[in-house]
């Protein structure tokens, strides 16, 4: 352990926070020592985000005392500058860079002196950056070019550029592959040696385990505790998260009896292809949960936007039912009883400042017509069915999705799916970003569908999810399917070695 | 498991374009196509003389698609500008008459002192009113639009003002002439060689350096880029660091200084004097020119040098209208709008062929570029 001077650069103590119809914050203490990579834990509405956008500046505090290494007495923290003046540097889950902007600029903007630009000496340092960090990007490149996983080690970049004392990295790893984890690991481990302040805020169990020193851990906006990551065993760290014991988990295993479904083809395409996507064939039984798998970027959204006509159809013929039918846009394949969740809620799913009753009853709606407008009791009844059937924790129907929490933001547009009852749902990402217990809930919920003889493809970046929700996995390859796996087949050994194929 | 990544760090000697550059690229190159075409089809357009007076006329086009460029590309939008140039005409006018400020340099710098004070206080106004307490744009420029009108219509009581005949503009504009008779034309008449110099007014040189200089304001100052970044994603701006609000502010406070200063240009060069129906339909027209040149109405990407481009583009479609005999006000206006959808079209095209065969309006939010899984 590098943290030999247990010095804290920040202490946080006592900070409420009251959002209208819920106390966000209640009474939080927070430490984060020198040279540590301190793990913030806690499930989707627990607080992490709020009390790191306390930190930052993005709002205000109503009670409670901040102070920062290095700066006399209570920390004055009113706008993300001025936390990035006392040392304090973010970087989001969502990129906060700007798209339209090169590398460099995004690297330097907002933290330079003087009212001039120095294009010549900014692309050189970033340049060198750049090479340290080994981020394969350059500096005069305009940042919608690269990746998103390079975009997200641009703002890493910057953040570690900036000499900060405190680092906070919200997600940082969900749009990373592993090699780049790695990286980023590494990179993390660095600055700690260095002396930096990390406060890591992620979903993966393992990640925390993998590089972090020390964990705190919230539940509803409440302080459960602060342990030294040897002294909390991963089970216990998952119990206190959810606040209960691991029952549920053992649940899941137990229900774990995988659709394999019926004889009787719902869907099946033959050479489907898309201008995002080669040809493929894909069939599903009635009743059975299968999925696609493979790397990051193999093609698996892509084929499932296909499916769905969400992208330009391009050539294949497709059979529902048995019945030829063609679905070349989203709204055909409505018709046809198909839903489906896109991976990017913030992006394709949620209209972010309608209520969560006229999210829910959307596509409902599109469907009937909307020359059939739904009267008003309708929209309620069904609203209050599926917010209770879901649990979906909102302060009433009239709440703007917008103020929900990501897992709540996706039970309502998984909601919204089923409350046009579908034949065949395609549920892409489901589970991304949102915390354990919500993710074991939709992945039961997955099972019951099937069960009632709904076929469902769900794709997870996560294999261990795919493994207990799948009965048949496709595995694709840059934008080929690769192999198919059923019964036996499914292991993780198993889904590694087709991903890696030839490769090897 | 590794993905193999190709080495993006590779030394390369130039970018691939952007859009952005592209679009302005694209409005150079039709500019310039357009013009030879006229220059071979139509026989006035050999001379060098009617550059100089699309140029010489549409400076004041010039100078508002400058400034509408600059609130566009913070992500705004500003249609004030015309009512602007309108009132700043009368007050300038009412001033010059009514001053009795004798020397004539004094006056005219004055007279220029008034225009741009006008037009910042009308910038600042506004800037004030969308940035700190976040009122949309469009409808706080449309109060200003019919604010400058309405205090146009007071002021003169609804009357035109003139100024006398002996009033020192046109001592003025021929100062200020550059006469170019290399690029003029001879008659020879009994013997005699007539040189009829060409005539560059110093409203062209005015536009020009206003091109030159916003364009260098906007690439290489933090304010420039400021604007860049708040168009491109607000709330990221905000998170790297940037005050949005200022940024803002600023960019509205420039636009309406440009205003001022095209309404100077245009009472200057037209010696239009004080008229109520001045500037009817200006912003349309700068709009216009500012997407032609490239920039988005979704904010973020866009420059000058395009804007240029394309009130030239707007000028040289009118003057080849008028060569050909339409003289009529709707054949103008039927060209701008085909030109203006041929652009976007074209624009879309272009970009989509870049990305993937997708087909989008440039306008379209979101362009769906990050992909994933």
């Amino acid at each position: 352990m590098p943290n030999m001077e247990n010095q804290a650069v920040l202490t946080m103590r006592g900070i409420c926070k009251q959002f209208p119809g819920t106390k966000a914050l209640n009474n939080v203490d927070f430490t984060l020592r020198k040279g540590e990579i301190h793990a913030l834990m806690g499930e989707n509405g627990a607080g992490k985000s709020t009390l790191i956008k306390v930190l930052t500046g993005v709002y205000g505090k109503d009670a409670g005392s901040i102070w920062v290494d290095g700066t006399e007495g209570e920390a004055r923290i009113h706008s993300p500058q001025d936390a990035q003046n006392i040392g304090i540097s973010t970087v989001y889950q969502e990129i906060t860079l700007c798209p339209n902007l090169s590398v460099a600029e995004n690297m330097f903007i907002g933290r330079t002196k003087g009212p001039f630009v120095n294009w010549w000496s900014r692309n050189k340092r970033t340049t060198e950056i750049l090479e340290s960090l080994n981020i394969p990007a350059r500096a005069r490149q305009e940042l919608s070019q690269c990746s998103l996983a390079v975009q997200q080690m641009v703002a890493i970049a910057r953040a570690v550029d900036m000499n900060c004392k405190v680092l906070i990295l919200d997600e940082p790893t969900s749009s990373l592959d592993e090699h780049e984890v790695e990286m980023l690991f590494g990179l993390m481990r660095d600055l700690r040696d260095r002396g930096v302040g990390i406060i890591f805020v992620t979903h993966f169990l393992e990640q925390v385990y993998a590089v972090s020193d020390r964990i705190t851990v919230l539940r509803n906006g409440e302080l459960v505790g602060e342990w030294p990551v040897a002294e909390l065993p991963q089970v216990e760290l998952v119990a206190r998260m959810m606040g209960k014991d691991l029952d549920d988990m053992v649940d899941l295993d137990a229900v774990g009896e995988k659709s394999v479904g019926s004889d009787e083809t719902v869907y099946e395409a033959v050479g489907l292809s898309s201008t995002e996507c080669k040809p493929f064939d894909f069939q599903i039984h009635k009743g059975e949960v299968n999925g696609f798998t493979g790397l990051l970027g193999s093609g698996r959204s892509e084929s499932v936007r296909a499916i769905f006509g969400a992208d330009r159809v391009t050539g294949g013929m497709v059979m529902v039912k048995g019945q030829h039918a063609v679905i070349n846009k989203p709204y055909r394949a409505m018709k046809k009883g198909i839903g489906y969740l896109p991976e990017d809620r913030k992006r394709d799913g949620i209209v972010a400042d309608l209520s969560v009753r006229e999210n829910i009853i959307l596509a409902l709606q599109v469907m009937k017509g909307f020359f059939h407008p739904m009267s008003r009791d309708e929209m309620e009844a069904f609203a209050d069915e599926y917010i209770k059937a879901l649990q979906i924790k909102t302060a009433s129907q009239e709440t703007p999705i917008g103020s929900l929490s990501g897992g709540n933001q996706q039970k309502v547009i998984l909601a919204r799916w089923l409350l046009t009852h579908p034949d065949y749902l395609i549920l892409d990402e489901p589970t991304r970003g949102i915390d354990v217990g919500t993710k074991l809930e939709i992945q039961r919920l997955v099972l019951k569908l099937a069960e009632e003889g709904m076929s469902v493809t769900f794709i997870s970046s996560e294999i261990e999810e795919m493994l207990r929700t799948c009965s048949r996995l496709i595995v694709m390859r840059d934008r080929n399917i690769v192999g198919e796996l059923t019964g036996d087949q499914l292991t993780q050994g198993q889904i590694m070695r087709t991903i890696a194929g030839g490769e090897q | 498991m590794t993905t193999i990544q190709p080495d993006l760090r590779k030394k390369k000697r130039f970018e691939r374009l952007t859009d952005a550059q592209l679009l302005t690229i694209i409005s150079g190159t039709i500019f310039v196509v357009m013009y030879l075409i006229a220059v071979l089809s139509i026989e006035e357009f050999k001379k060098p003389q009617v550059l100089f007076d699309i140029t010489n006329y549409y400076s004041y086009l010039i100078i508002i698609a400058c400034a509408l460029t600059i609130v566009m590309v913070g992500g705004g939008i500003n249609i004030s500008v015309g009512g602007v140039i309108c009132l700043t005409c009368m007050v300038c006018t009412m001033f010059m008459k009514d001053s009795g400020i004798e020397d004539p340099t004094l006056l005219l710098w004055a007279t220029f002192g008034v225009a741009i004070a006008i037009g910042a206080a009308f910038g600042a106004f506004q800037g004030a009113l969308i940035s700190f307490l976040e009122i949309q744009p469009f409808i706080i420029t449309l109060g200003g639009m019919f604010l400058a009108r309405g205090l146009t219509t007071i002021l003169s009581g609804g009357k035109n003002v003139t100024l006398p005949d002996d009033n020192p503009f046109a001592k003025w504009m021929a100062e200020l002439e550059i006469k170019i008779p290399e690029l003029g034309t001879q008659r020879i008449r009994k013997g005699k060689v007539f040189i009829n110099p060409a005539v560059l007014n110093w409203v062209t040189i005015i536009a020009i350096a206003v091109v030159v200089i916003i364009y260098l304001v906007m690439r290489f100052t933090k304010f420039g880029r400021n604007t860049y970044a708040i168009g491109g994603n607000q709330q990221s701006a905000q998170m790297l660091g940037i005050n949005v609000k200022q940024t803002r502010f600023n960019t509205y406070l420039l636009s309406g200084v440009l205003s001022g200063l095209a309404g100077f240009v245009f009472m200057m060069f037209n010696g239009a004097g004080g008229k109520t129906g001045i500037g009817l339909r200006f912003e349309m027209d700068a709009i216009a020119a500012s997407i032609i040149g490239g920039t988005l109405l979704s904010g973020g990407v866009g420059n000058v040098i395009g804007s240029f481009f394309g009130a030239m583009i707007l000028g040289t479609l009118q003057k080849i209208i008028w060569f050909s005999g339409l003289q009529e006000a709707y054949w103008q206006d039927m060209a701008n709008g085909v030109m203006l959808g041929i652009f976007i079209v074209m624009q879309s095209v272009v970009l989509g062929v870049r990305g993937k065969g997708k087909i989008s309006l440039p306008f379209a939010k979101g362009k769906a570029s990050l992909e994933k899984g």
